[in-house]
Order: C-alpha cells, then sequence, then structure tokens
C-alpha cells in the first residue's frame, strides 16, 4: 500500500514537474495560435521580429528580476534605475565622450544602484519591498533632478550607438540579439554555476545556506547588482531607440518584469522556478500587446486582458501545486 | 479537583510515547513530575487537557471518567497548561495577548479594554509583576512572557495548572514570586503539576513527586520520603543494551582549542579536542549548549575568548569561515537550519562543496554526481535517485543525508547537536557507527545530546553544561547517569 502511494505520488511528481515546466509554454503556445488565427499577418516574419524587440527591454529586466525573486526577494526599482541611467548615459554622450563607453559606464552605475539596493536588504536588514520602494523614490528623485523634468536630446550620429537600440544583425534587431545573448549567458550561469546553486539555496532554506557556509549576504549583493545592471543596459537600448533619455523612461516597468517572472512559472515565495519560463513569460505579454494591437482592440482594454491573463495564470499554478 | 490517569497509552506514528503510564493528583496538591528529555512527561499532560487524544487507559476527574476533546474544553472544566513554548504574539500588546480569543465585551459588543485592564492587572500585582500592558510582547524579556502566561492561567480560575519548566527562563526573584503564589494557590484548593528539572525546586515547594523513564511511571512518593539521589537514580535508571557500537579510540593531537568563550547565553567556556576524540557535551534544554556551538562556527558572535584550530587562533565571523577552516556543524533543527527540503538529495549534499566542483567556473556536473553517489552509498541513504526530494525522506534518510553533506568538505572538527534526536533505531547505530569510522579517519567529534545514554556510550569525554557554564569534565570512565545529572541540574 505504501509502496503503491509511493508509486502514485512519484507518477504525481513526474506529471506535476512536466506541466511545470510546460504550462507557460503551452499557455504561449495557445495564445500564439488564437492570436494567428484571428490575423495570420501576426505570423510574417517582419512582424515577429519587431515583437522580439518589442520584448528585448522587458526581457532583460525580468532576466535580473528572476535571479531576485528567486532568493525570495523583489526588485521594484529596476524601472527608476533604467531612467537614472539612461539620463546618466545620454548626459556623458551630449558632454562628448564615447558613447559606447557612456553605455558601458552608464551600466556600472546600474550595478552600482543595484549593489545598494542589496546592501540595504543584507546590512541593513531591510526586506526587499521595502528598501527598493524606498530606492526607486529615490532613484526617480535624482533622474529629476539630473534631467530638470526635460529629455536629454542631442546624442550625435554615432553609428554603434544608434545600431544598438535600432540596428539589425544578420537581420535579427540588435536589442534582440542582446537579449538572447544575455538569456544563454544567464541560464548558464542560474544552472551550470555554483552561483546559480546558491541563488535557489538561498530562496529555499536561507538558514541553511548560510549555515552550509555559503556568504549570503555576498551573493544577494551579486544579484540585486546584476538586476541594476540589466536594467542599465534595457535603458541603453531604449535611449538608443528614443535617441534620447527621458525622465519618466521606465515607469512601471518593474511590474511588467514581475508579471513575466510569474507568468514564467517563478515562485514570489523564492527557491523554485526558471529563467526559461521568465523567457517564456515575457513573450506572452509581448505576444498579448503586439497581438492586440494587431486586432485593433484599444490600449485601455489591452489593460484589461493582461490583468485577466495574469490571474489566470497564476490560479492555475496554484491549481497545480495544490 | 482530583484526578487519576491510568493505563495511559499513547503513539505518533510507530514512536510509542506512552506505555501505561500511572498518574494520580489531588485536591490542593504540588505534584512534581520528572524524567528525562523524551520520557513523556508533556505527552502524559497533553493526553489530559485533550490536546492528544489517548490510544488507551482511563481519566477519571473526582470520580467521573471523563476525557476532555481539547485544551479549550479542558480550560473551561478549569485544567490549564501553561506550556514551556510561549504562545505569544509577539506584535500584539501585553494586554491583548492575556485576553486572545476570550475578550470581554461591553453593551455594544465592542472590546471591553477598561475591564480588561482591570482583571490583568489584578493578576500581575498577585504576581508582583509591573509590566506595562501596553508593551509589545515580543519585546518583553522571556522571563515577562513567562509572566504573562502564568497571569493568563491565573485568570482562568483553574482548579489545576500544569506548569512544564516555568522557571526556566525566570529570575531568582521572579522564582520566588512564583512559588509564593504557588503556595497561595494550594492554600485555596488548586493542583499543581510542577514539571522541571531543577531539582532543588522541586524539594522546595512539592508535596509529592512521580517520576517518569520511557513512557512509564516508575514510582511515586511524597517528597519527605525520598531524595535527590533517589530521584536521578529512577529517572535514569536503565541498563545500557548493545545500543552503540564498540569504540576504539585512537586518540592524536590537540585539534580545535576554545578558551574563555562568552556569549549571550554561555559564560567562560574552555575546552579543548583532540583528533580522532568525541566529547558529549551533557546538559538540559536551555543550558547554552547550542549556543556555545553557534559562537563556535561563527553564527552568533562572540563577546570574547578565543578559538585556536591547529594551533592557531583563528577568528571565525561567519559560517563561510568555519567551513573554509573544516569545521562542520549539524544543527539541531535539521529542517529548519540542516536541509533545503526542496532540494534533490544531490544539490543538498553538493551544497557546501560547490565551489570544489566548479575549477573553472561551471560546475562539472559528472564529478558531482559521482561525489554524491559514493556518499549516498557510503551513509546507505535508502533512495531510488539521488534526485529525490529531500523533504520526501524519513528522518532518519534525512538526517544521513546532512551528515553526508558535512563528510563531503573533509572535516576535521564535526559538531553534532542532537545527531539522532527523531531517528528511529536502526538509523541510530547507523549515525553511531559512521561517528566511530569519522574518529578512526582522525576527525575530532563534538556532539551536543540530551539523551544521556548516547553520551555515555559514544563519547570518549563529557562535558556538561547548566546555566552558560561549564559545569564539570568526566571521563569515560567516571561518567555515570547520576554524576551528569547532579552537575546537570546544578548539584555539587
Amino acid at each position: 500500500m505504501k509502496a503503491n502511494n509511493e508509486v502514485l505520488q512519484n507518477k504525481g511528481n513526474l506529471l506535476q514537474s512536466i506541466t511545470q515546466k510546460l504550462g507557460p509554454f503551452l499557455g504561449l503556445l495557445i495564445l500564439v495560435v488564437f492570436v494567428s488565427v484571428m490575423n495570420p499577418s501576426f505570423l510574417e516574419p517582419l512582424n515577429i521580429l519587431n515583437l522580439l524587440r518589442q520584448v528585448s527591454i522587458n526581457a532583460l529586466i525580468a532576466f535580473g528580476m528572476t535571479f531576485v525573486i528567486l532568493t525570495g526577494g523583489i526588485d521594484l526599482s529596476v524601472g527608476a534605475i533604467l531612467a537614472l541611467s539612461s539620463a546618466l548615459t545620454a548626459g556623458m554622450i551630449v558632454s562628448g565622450i564615447d558613447p559606447m563607453l557612456a553605455i558601458l559606464i552608464g551600466a556600472l552605475l546600474g550595478a552600482i544602484f543595484g549593489a545598494v539596493n542589496g546592501l540595504l536588504i543584507t546590512k541593513g536588514k531591510m526586506a526587499p519591498f521595502i528598501a527598493t520602494l524606498a530606492t526607486m523614490t529615490l532613484f526617480r528623485g535624482f533622474t529629476l533632478v539630473y534631467t530638470e523634468g526635460n529629455p536629454i536630446t542631442g546624442l550625435g550620429d554615432n553609428i554603434l550607438f544608434q545600431l544598438f537600440g535600432r540596428g539589425y544583425f544578420l537581420g535579427i534587431p540588435v536589442p534582440a540579439v542582446t537579449m538572447i545573448v544575455t538569456f544563454v549567458v544567464l541560464y548558464i550561469l542560474l544552472h551550470k554555476t555554483p552561483f546559480g546553486r546558491k541563488t535557489y539555496a538561498i530562496g529555499g532554506n536561507e538558514k541553511a545556506a548560510l549555515i552550509s557556509g555559503i556568504k549570503v549576504p555576498r551573493v544577494k549583493v551579486l544579484i540585486y547588482s546584476l538586476s541594476g545592471f540589466l536594467a542599465a543596459l534595457a535603458g541603453a537600448i531604449l535611449t538608443s531607440r528614443l535617441n534620447s533619455a527621458q525622465p519618466t523612461a521606465g515607469e512601471s516597468y518593474e511590474l511588467d518584469a514581475i508579471a513575466a517572472v510569474v507568468l514564467g512559472g517563478t515562485s514570489l515565495s523564492g527557491g523554485k522556478g526558471r529563467i526559461f519560463g521568465t523567457m517564456i513569460g515575457v513573450l506572452i505579454i509581448g505576444v498579448l500587446n503586439n497581438g492586440l494591437n494587431l486586432l485593433g482592440v484599444s490600449s485601455f482594454y489591452q489593460q484589461v486582458v493582461k490583468g485577466i491573463v495574469i490571474i489566470i495564470a497564476v490560479l492555475l499554478d496554484r491549481k497545480k501545486s495544490a | 479537583m482530583h484526578i487519576t490517569m491510568q493505563g495511559i497509552y499513547k503513539a505518533f506514528g510507530t514512536n510509542q510515547v506512552l506505555t501505561g503510564v500511572d498518574f494520580e493528583l489531588k485536591e490542593g496538591e504540588v505534584h512534581a513530575l520528572m524524567g528525562e528529555n523524551g520520557a513523556g512527561k508533556s505527552t502524559m499532560m497533553n493526553v489530559l487537557t485533550g490536546l492528544h487524544s489517548l490510544d488507551k487507559g482511563k481519566i477519571s476527574i473526582d470520580g467521573k471518567e471523563t476525557y476532555f476533546k481539547n485544551p479549550k474544553e479542558a480550560e473551561q472544566a478549569g485544567v490549564t497548561f501553561i506550556h514551556q513554548e510561549l504562545n505569544i504574539w509577539p506584535e500584539m500588546t501585553v494586554l491583548d495577548n492575556m485576553f486572545i480569543g476570550k475578550e470581554p465585551k461591553n453593551a455594544f459588543g465592542l472590546v471591553d479594554s477598561a475591564k480588561m485592564k482591570r482583571l490583568a492587572l489584578e493578576q500581575f500585582n498577585r504576581l508582583d509583576v509591573s509590566l506595562p500592558l501596553d508593551k509589545e510582547a515580543g519585546s518583553c524579556s522571556v522571563g515577562e512572557q513567562q509572566m504573562i502566561e502564568i497571569a493568563k492561567a491565573l485568570m482562568t480560575k483553574a482548579k489545576v495548572i500544569i506548569m512544564d519548566e516555568p522557571t526556566a527562563a525566570l529570575t531568582e526573584r521572579e522564582i520566588q514570586k512564583l512559588f509564593e503564589v504557588i503556595s497561595s494557590l494550594k492554600k485555596e484548593g488548586v493542583s499543581i503539576v510542577y514539571i522541571s528539572h531543577r531539582m532543588e525546586e522541586i524539594f522546595a515547594i512539592c508535596d509529592r513527586i512521580t517520576v517518569m523513564r520511557d513512557g512509564k511511571t516508575v514510582d511515586t512518593k511524597p517528597i519527605p520520603e525520598t531524595n535527590f539521589e533517589e530521584v536521578v537514580k529512577k529517572m535514569v535508571g536503565r541498563e545500557l543494551t548493545d545500543r552503540f557500537p564498540k569504540r576504539n579510540s585512537k586518540i592524536g593531537e590537540t585539534v580545535l582549542e576554545v578558551k574563555n568563550l562568552t556569549g549571550k547565553a554561555f559564560r567562560d567556556v574552555s575546552f579543548s579536542i583532540r583528533s580522532g576524540e568525541i566529547v558529549g557535551v551533557s546538559g538540559l534544554m536551555g543550558a547554552g549548549r547550542t549556543e556555545i556551538m553557534r559562537g563556535i562556527f561563527g553564527l552568533d558572535s562572540l563577546e570574547s575568548g578565543e578559538v585556536i584550530l591547529n594551533g592557531k587562533k583563528v577568528t571565525i565571523k561567519n559560517a563561510s569561515q568555519a567551513v573554509n577552516l573544516g569545521i562542520g556543524f549539524i544543527t539541531e533543527d535539521r529542517k529548519d537550519e540542516g536541509l533545503v527540503l526542496d532540494f534533490s538529495i544531490k544539490d543538498n549534499i553538493a551544497l557546501p562543496s560547490l565551489n570544489s566542483f566548479a575549477p573553472k567556473g561551471l560546475i562539472k556536473e559528472k564529478d558531482e554526481t559521482n561525489f554524491v553517489e559514493m556518499l549516498i552509498k557510503r551513509l546507505t541513504v535508502k533512495t531510488e535517485s539521488a534526485e529525490t526530494r529531500v523533504g520526501d525522506l524519513s528522518g532518519g534518510n534525512q538526517q544521513k543525508v546532512v551528515i553526508a553533506k558535512w563528510i563531503g568538505i573533509s572535516p576535521k572538527v564535526l559538531i553534532l547537536d542532537e545527531p539522532t534526536r527523531g531517528v528511529d533505531v536502526g538509523a541510530k547505530r547507523e549515525i553511531y557507527q559512521l561517528m566511530n569510522e569519522l574518529t578512526d579517519r582522525g576527525v575530532a567529534i563534538i556532539m551536543v545530546s540530551s539523551e544521556l545514554p548516547e553520551v555515555l556510550g559514544m563519547s570518549d569525554r563529557i562535558l556538561v553544561v547548566h546555566e552558560g557554564k561549564i559545569t564539570g569534565e568526566l571521563p569515560k570512565e567516571s561518567a555515570t547517569q547520576e554524576n551528569i545529572m547532579t552537575l546537570a541540574t546544578g548539584g555539587q
């Protein structure tokens, strides 16, 4: 009897792990089929490439958010970091620094802003929600102070800089290439290195991770730095695409990123989830936006639909794990 | 109120905790209940108050067979249990804590705080407690929290009060006050069951004593007819069988030495341990044993003292440093601190040694798997696959996974805190066997344990801790359950 139960349970686990891995993917598939039946032009290569470029910014932010959420944390400041680092990068370019160097420095500044979050959370023992809520306001404030509330324009005509947000590489939009390369690097980091394993361990049981000799504070600071770095990188893409830095850039981007992570099946309590799922989550949101536009749904209704999709996805996820 | 419990049996799963206990409580008496940890004292009282149902046996109250369905029903009938683990809502005020779930209401159906305050102050005055009622309960000391619980129990107009280690966290003054209250309760005809390890207290305030061992009542006697020695003997008097594998200790050089370690819960702790040696650390719960180990391992900060490893003075500020120095720590609470329950066996075992599988940054999965398979085999962890979720394993197998994880770092010193808690007899012996194998290879083992037979059966040397201080060091040859118990309870 007991053995039988165990077998059943193992089968259940197997089934559960399959649906867990494929659940978001199936959702995406259904969505793609639905949208392309309604409007076949969705599947045109040009639209797909367009879609990939559209999702790249949310993808980069959501990748960082995945690490953060896996440790059981949250990062609300990514949108503000995006805006601040964009403004600073644009400022550097205007003052004559080489644009590509400026992007690099901007990304490093993003990492430093993220490290501030990490230090507040580990050394300051603040709850991640509160710490990043505060720095969100702080960084947004700095952005408004620095830009005096005006967009920064006149970024010149450096070809590499323009390519960064607008160009194509082998026919693929450069932002999409950046996204794919980043995905591969982070996938390896999360699944093939000690750092990734430690990320999961902290989210799974922080005390046990600490006693096992993992430098929990250091790992956390690195993860929030990574999140800040990726937000700044997304900011650079946006700046290049708009050829200007907007003081209000990235507003509520953190929420889209969190939504993508959750849609991808990562648990907000930490320890469980995959970056592949996040990629799927990003695509689900992207297909929704893109598809609803193609179908001529007003942007007001788009919000309603997105909200409903998130609720359904999470409810299905709950059922599965119950 | 007069209570008799006869032939009480209670098992949790396969763990038979009570095997035919008899107990009698007379009206207006203070009745001491003594026994080792795990003897079944708390379980018996939980059966009485209806928290656990009994498997077999008879409970009569004032001559009438009575079985409470739950603690609330017991409380309404006048039987109140003050638990060792306090039921405090830390974010709520002292006052709210005292009335939680039974707030008096005024004519409008709203909480009558004036009445609450009056009733609470009445009890505080009686206990001579001067706690502000609007203080957050979580910011009170453990002793103060204990007094809140006692005041709460007094408010229920109980006829029987069961106190489980009530003085463990109290100051001398608070204890004196509690004793005064107990004797005045007694005059009012209230009966008290007093569970404690503190011999002096029991002989000072109790009328009768019942000693329990292995889920049975050993004896009940009036206090004047017995003495300290007899009680200790009855508590521990069991034969040491061959539950413990034979040890051939080959003891080498000193590996770890600590000098005058002082922390929050302990002071002036000095001892040393040599390679191949097992040092048992005995003492009552709450004596500070775990805290000493946490201090050495860098989990809690030390106020002063030195740690010397292999002749070199070291400062261990965090667990990571301890692990790098070759110290492993198997904590007493494996679910909360030892394992990531959602991780597989493999991921758990590999956790402290991850970096060694990734010399160039990427984890070499093959090395990792081989290493884990080897440890699973060596520790005979019963599982079909290394990918099994650890949370699905039995207690004994989980404990083996924790041990495997630490063997994986090739430790020089291994600290085991309650290594066989919640582990069945068979797995226990395997764990002992493993400890012997490790010491054969020169590992120094510090074993904190509340189980006296285990301490006596496995240790080469025994340290006894009482109230944060080492009160004695006994070589294996002269250690007995009696002299350990005496040192552990603060006797001479």
